[in-house]
């Protein structure tokens, strides 16, 4: 009984090590904080963005959002064909590669904020928790900024 | 015998010059995307101060005229963004200037729904909206095209030409600013449609 006993622990014990070491590819998935617009009211749908730099080796994947400040996050790409016409998509999991940066940003991905619980107000933060295909998952904060801003820095 | 030249030198003289408007050097925009002069136009909408407005109220003066619409979380905001620090800019030269923010979603987009967003952005920035008839009439106008795509939760967004066109003052077409024209571009071909002459050329 004790071997048995002893060979299970050993087992048990190998299994939360290999978890342990999954869950370290997101963590080498660093994120400053993010940024969003203002928002005008509560039923549009407000933009937030965010840098994701992946310093690890392997491939990690944005699978979910999750936001108390709203009902839904999503991803969604804007795209603008040679004709001019501007199309905004769900962009689905999100890809980042080992040792690149994917940058989010206006005119391209990010992430819709729909149904807001309350407006997002220039110079307040709100927690956004970023959630991984390896089960891990990081809370960042987002600053929000004025209803024409362009980019972190204004 | 001149019957013959006539057959043959007429289409390829037609063809000449569709050729130039098209795809040569007569061509700055794709084709069937240009607007044509304001003064070819004739729709009519009403401003988000509920006035009626048409191109006669955008005459004698240079114009930027764009199609967006106020649920929009990415692509109008950064327009709008990209607008004001143009009309920042030009300085008193902004004041010379019409800036027309025209909706593709009247649904939405009520007369309220645009002053209510404007109130957030440039005071130079007009709102103009319709009933969607008068919606369609304007984007043929302008040859602009939008499309309403539903997403999940019975909400929908749209799809919508998006650059902002330059008109000069004698209400011709100039061209086109996208928002991923650097302002050291886009503000010079906005003075340079504000100064020239009346009846100017592209």
């Amino acid at each position: 009984m004790l071997p048995n006993l002893k060979n299970s622990l050993f087992a048990l014990f190998l299994a939360f090590g290999a978890a342990g070491s999954a869950m370290a590819d997101s963590l080498e998935v660093l994120v400053d904080a993010g940024w969003a617009r203002a928002s005008i009211g509560t039923s549009r749908p407000a933009a937030a963005y965010i840098t994701f730099r992946n310093t690890g080796g392997k491939a990690v994947t944005l699978t979910g959002l999750t936001t108390a400040v709203a009902k839904r996050a999503e991803v969604h790409l804007t795209q603008t064909d040679d004709a001019g016409v501007s199309t905004m998509s769900p962009a689905g999991d999100i890809a980042l590669p080992p040792g690149e940066d994917v940058t989010f940003q206006p005119g391209g991905l990010h992430i819709m904020l729909m149904g807001l619980n309350a407006p997002l107000k220039e110079g307040e933060r709100f927690e956004l928790t970023l959630e991984y295909d390896d089960g891990g998952s990081k809370t960042v904060e987002v600053n929000v900024l004025g209803v024409a801003a362009r980019g972190p820095e204004n | 015998m001149t019957y013959g030249a006539a057959i043959i030198g007429l289409p390829a003289l037609s063809l000449g010059v569709g050729w130039w408007q098209v795809d040569g050097p007569g061509a700055d925009e794709p084709a069937g995307t240009r607007p044509g002069p304001l003064t070819s136009m004739d729709f009519q909408l009403t401003d988000h101060q509920g006035n009626a407005v048409g191109p006669g109220s955008l005459a004698d003066r240079a114009s930027l005229v764009f199609f967006g619409f106020t649920f929009c979380p990415d692509v109008c905001p950064t327009t709008l963004s990209d607008i004001s620090g143009w009309l920042d800019d030009l300085e008193q030269d902004a004041e010379r200037l019409n800036v027309v923010f025209i909706t593709v979603d009247p649904e939405r987009d009520t007369v309220a729904a645009m002053a209510e967003y404007l109130g957030y952005f440039h005071p130079a920035i007009r709102g103009w909206t319709g009933t969607p008839d008068q919606i369609a009439r304007t984007a043929q106008d302008f040859r602009v095209t939008y499309e309403k795509v539903a997403t999940k939760n019975g909400d929908y967004t749209m799809n919508h030409t998006s650059g902002v066109f330059l008109f000069d003052r004698a209400g011709q077409f100039v061209s086109t600013i996208d928002y991923h024209e650097p302002r050291e571009f886009a503000v010079p071909k906005i003075r340079r449609a504000l100064n020239g002459a009346e009846g100017g050329t592209t």
